[in-house]
């Protein structure tokens, strides 16, 4: 399979979306940007590849017939759970690595004993509840390794810390340095063994002849033994112009999401983007090309980092943010956008004895009152509208977005929000890689 | 193009590059020579827009314009400094830029552009007063050198026209404030033959100026009408409007640009001659000075080149047929004062970009909001709506400043202008399918 390849590469995440010829979705793939682009691109690359065998397995049980075909695509999440599992252990063992590692390298030799039985308890629990992540329809708070291993294991060194009488700093200071090796890691895959096993361990062997499990078998052989060859590339986002691309292949990220929400949204006319480091409302015509724009230019207040800063501030993660707010019984007035004042207005607001969810739901009404005023002057907002961004994934964002967008403009506005919108400013980057490899002059990475 | 040429390009000056270096290096020395005592002439302190410099030369004054240095001292990467010192002086970061600028020049020595001392002024002569900071500025100024200040005030065009009663209200104060404040400092009477002499000579440098603007018609376009342009305006918006050297420059700058036209040749840029012009551009708003060959380069790297723009009209609207007009002196320096760009009223703005737009058939428009100039700012947004409604063509646009280099977000402001570039090149092959 051929597939064009869309890297998304912000200042907080990095995207990367595969289409084949033909223009289908195949395959996407999501990482934490952290400082190194370029692994953040690789690592991208490399889960959406993943991703894409996925889709090869779906092709190929699409052309079973009978019950045991359905049967056996109904399997597809299953099987995906089950190698995704397998990911998810295959990293937590290397962060159990590079954790000795740096166990190794403490100065104080007195604390290493203490500190390494309670990482390897805390571990030893993680590996154990694993399963539980990864089950047919669990509910993910976040695809990320670091998020989900970064909960278990401070609640783990919680735990431990009183257990064992160790420094909880110390503890979660080693997964902190750790976790750093892992992302920064692209680890090598054999399909042609991952995936019959995982298919194995949802449908193991059984006396009888299981058609379900030859079908399952027979596609994940096919999956994992077809190559897939990125022949076109392009590039959007923050980091895009250190990503090994040629000129021609770099796009600006305000056509990659207008044409990414366009094209899942067809009656797409304003884009809202919260990203990491900036905001950019967008207006789109019929095909969606943009019309216009409007982005913040001298300062990024009230921008997906604030969210960020206010979740360190917090001691909170990232995604765990929105669903705090959305507990809020009023909304404290929040009158900075700046970062760096919102955070002395939580610790005021704080200090005052106000609770920390109005306190939230008042700094996420801060960035979304700067994201109105934005749009207000690309030229408003018109239906549908579609918001995209990492902020979009934030559910008291969105609520204040539709509550906020129906009191300024139109109640009967189509507001779209996608659980892929994060995706959109690949996805508009790969039909870019897309179009210029149905032109004749598909742009390649250069070799680095 | 092998590298050596492209070397020569970027260093090749024109002559009339060269003959403006001349003339500025030979005015600042007459400022310094009046600064270190060893000339007697009168300095008079004024500002760009509404100049009166026919007026200051035929009572031999020397003028001295603030923002020039200002400017300047942007380019000379000096601005931080002397804003520094500004604000340590009390000056807040929301006041205009190009007045800390120059007062933290003043602070430091007042060394001028070209590494001179410049003199004290004996009158600061306040022209234009669309601009309400210029009066504090020349406030600061006055309690600085203890020197009288002048002002005229200039009404505001809030519907494009100039009427009787507004010229004579200006006509009235420069018979009796200004001419006889200038006639007690220079110590004689105004000779009126002078005046009217410079006054011709303004004119012929006009039309030459106006053929040089209209020469951007052509395609590949000769000429940068913003970057390229603000040095075009140097002469006749600063020291040498009705000056033979004034003269001399234009008739040797349209000569050159002619030449490139027979060419087919289009303006050198920081990076070369710039022949491949995919976009045609309109530009709103003052330039960025502190990365100014930064900013240009991120036009002339994306093939773009600006056609026309507002800022090089600050000191005048010639391409719309005002001349200096030799034969009434007094009512000519009225309407001067009258159609600096900046005393327009926003519906007026709106028309003559729309007209430049359609003139030059430009591709885009791009407005530079800069944080400094309100006079320049306010409303731009609406222009920015107003303009793409009429004509269709997509308006862009950005946020700097003039001289503080702390409001030039250099990698967004490129990020920016790259999606708009690349916005029109989709535009385009959408309308071309």
């Amino acid at each position: 399979m051929n597939v064009s390849v869309g890297i998304d590469l912000g200042s907080t995440t990095t995207k990367a979306v595969l289409l084949d010829e033909h223009g289908e979705l195949v395959g996407r793939g999501i990482t934490n940007s952290r400082s190194n682009y370029a692994a953040a691109s690789a690592v991208a690359r490399d889960e959406a590849l993943t991703a894409a065998r996925f889709s090869l397995i779906a092709r190929a049980l699409a052309r079973v017939r009978g019950e045991a075909g359905g049967a056996a695509r109904a399997l597809i999440p299953d099987i995906e759970g089950a190698f995704r599992l397998e990911l998810y252990r295959d990293e937590l063992r290397y962060l159990g690595v590079r954790i000795e590692r740096h166990l190794d390298n403490l100065t104080e030799a007195h604390l290493r004993a203490p500190l390494r039985g309670a990482a390897q308890a805390v571990l030893a629990d993680m590996e154990r509840t694993a399963p539980g992540l990864f089950l047919a329809g669990a509910q993910r708070k976040s695809d990320f390794f670091r998020d989900l291993a970064g909960a278990a294991f401070t609640a783990g060194s919680e735990r431990e810390s009183v257990d064992r009488q160790v420094s909880f700093e110390r503890l979660v200071g080693l997964f902190d340095r750790a976790i750093l090796d892992v992302e920064m890691r692209v680890p090598t895959r054999d399909f042609t063994v991952l995936l019959p096993e995982a298919v194995e361990h949802i449908r193991p062997q059984s006396a009888a002849h299981d058609p379900v499990r030859y079908a399952l078998l027979s596609a994940a052989h096919e999956a994992a033994n077809e190559r897939i060859a990125e022949v076109a590339f392009a590039g959007t986002g923050y980091g895009r112009q250190t990503l090994p691309f040629p000129k021609e292949a770099v796009r600006s990220e305000i056509l990659c999401h207008g044409r990414g929400a366009h094209r899942v949204f067809p009656g797409t006319r304003t884009v809202l983007d919260i990203g990491g480091q900036d905001t950019k409302a967008i207006q789109v015509d019929d095909i969606g090309v943009v019309t216009s724009f409007q982005m913040n230019d001298r300062c990024a207040a009230g921008c997906g980092r604030y969210l960020g800063y206010i979740a360190d501030e917090l001691n909170l993660g990232l995604h765990e943010l929105g669903p705090l707010a959305l507990r809020a019984q009023k909304i404290v007035r929040v009158n900075s956008t700046c970062t760096v004042f919102a955070g002395a207005e939580l610790r005021e607001r704080l200090a005052l004895g106000e609770r920390r969810e109005d306190i939230l739901a008042g700094l996420h009404r801060a960035i979304l009152l700067r994201a109105m005023s934005l749009l207000a002057r690309s030229g408003g907002v018109r239906s549908e509208f579609t918001f995209t961004g990492g902020v979009c994934k934030n559910p008291m964002a969105t609520r204040l977005l539709r509550a906020l967008v129906d009191e300024h403009y139109d109640s009967g506005l189509q507001l779209n929000i996608h659980p892929d919108s994060i995706f959109m400013g690949a996805l508009g980057a790969a039909m870019y890689a897309n179009d210029d490899l149905h032109a004749g002059r598909p742009s390649a990475l250069r070799a680095q | 193009m092998s590298q050596n040429q492209q070397a020569h390009l970027r260093v090749a000056k024109e002559p009339s590059q060269e003959r403006q270096k001349r003339m500025i290096g030979d005015h600042f020395d007459r400022l310094a020579s009046v600064a270190d005592g060893t000339c007697d002439e009168k300095v008079v302190y004024t500002f760009v827009p509404g100049n009166l410099t026919e007026l200051i030369g035929a009572f031999g004054m020397l003028p001295v314009l603030p923002e020039i240095n200002a400017l300047q001292s942007g380019m000379r990467q000096q601005s931080a400094g002397y804003i520094a010192e500004a604000e340590k002086s009390g000056h807040s970061e929301d006041v205009c830029t190009y007045v800390k600028c120059d007062l933290g020049m003043l602070k430091s020595g007042n060394v001028g552009p070209t590494g001179t001392r410049l003199p004290r002024p004996d009158l600061l002569l306040l022209s234009y007063t669309g601009c309400f900071t210029f009066m504090k500025w020349f406030e600061l100024l006055r309690e600085e050198y203890k020197c009288p200040v002048v002002m005229l005030h200039v009404p505001y065009q809030p519907d494009g026209v100039v009427t009787p009663a507004m010229r004579k209200y200006i006509v009235d104060q420069l018979e009796t404030v200004v001419i006889p404040a200038m006639e007690r400092i220079a110590g004689k009477k105004l000779d009126r033959d002078a005046l009217s002499e410079r006054l011709a000579r303004s004119a012929q440098a006009e039309d030459d100026l106006v053929a040089v603007w209209e020469s951007a018609r052509h395609r590949p376009s000769p000429i940068d009408g913003y970057f390229g342009g603000v040095y075009y305006i140097g002469p006749i918006f600063s020291a040498f409007r009705g000056t033979e050297d004034a003269v001399a420059y234009y008739c040797e700058l349209r000569a050159e640009v002619e030449g490139r036209i027979a060419r087919g040749e289009g303006p050198t840029t920081p990076d070369g001659r710039l022949d491949d012009q995919r976009h045609r551009i309109v530009v709103e708003g003052p330039p960025n000075w502190t990365s100014f060959n930064e900013f240009w380069r991120m036009f002339s790297r994306e093939h773009a080149v600006v056609v026309s723009s507002t800022y090089t009209r600050v000191g005048g609207l010639y391409d719309h047929g005002f001349r200096h007009d030799p034969k009434n002196p007094i009512e000519t320096l009225a309407d001067y004062c009258l159609g600096c760009y900046t005393n327009l009223g926003l519906p007026t703005r709106i028309d003559y970009i729309e007209q430049t737009i359609r003139t030059y058939e430009a591709d885009g428009f791009l407005i530079n909001s800069v944080k400094s100039c309100n006079s320049f700012s306010a409303g731009q947004l609406l222009i920015l709506r107003e303009l793409e409604k009429r004509t269709g063509v997509p308006g862009g646009f950005i946020e700097s400043d003039l001289v503080d280099p702390r409001y030039f977000a250099k990698a967004n402001i490129d990020n920016r202008l790259q999606s708009y570039f690349q916005m029109l090149d989709a535009r385009r092959l959408r309308h071309a399918a």
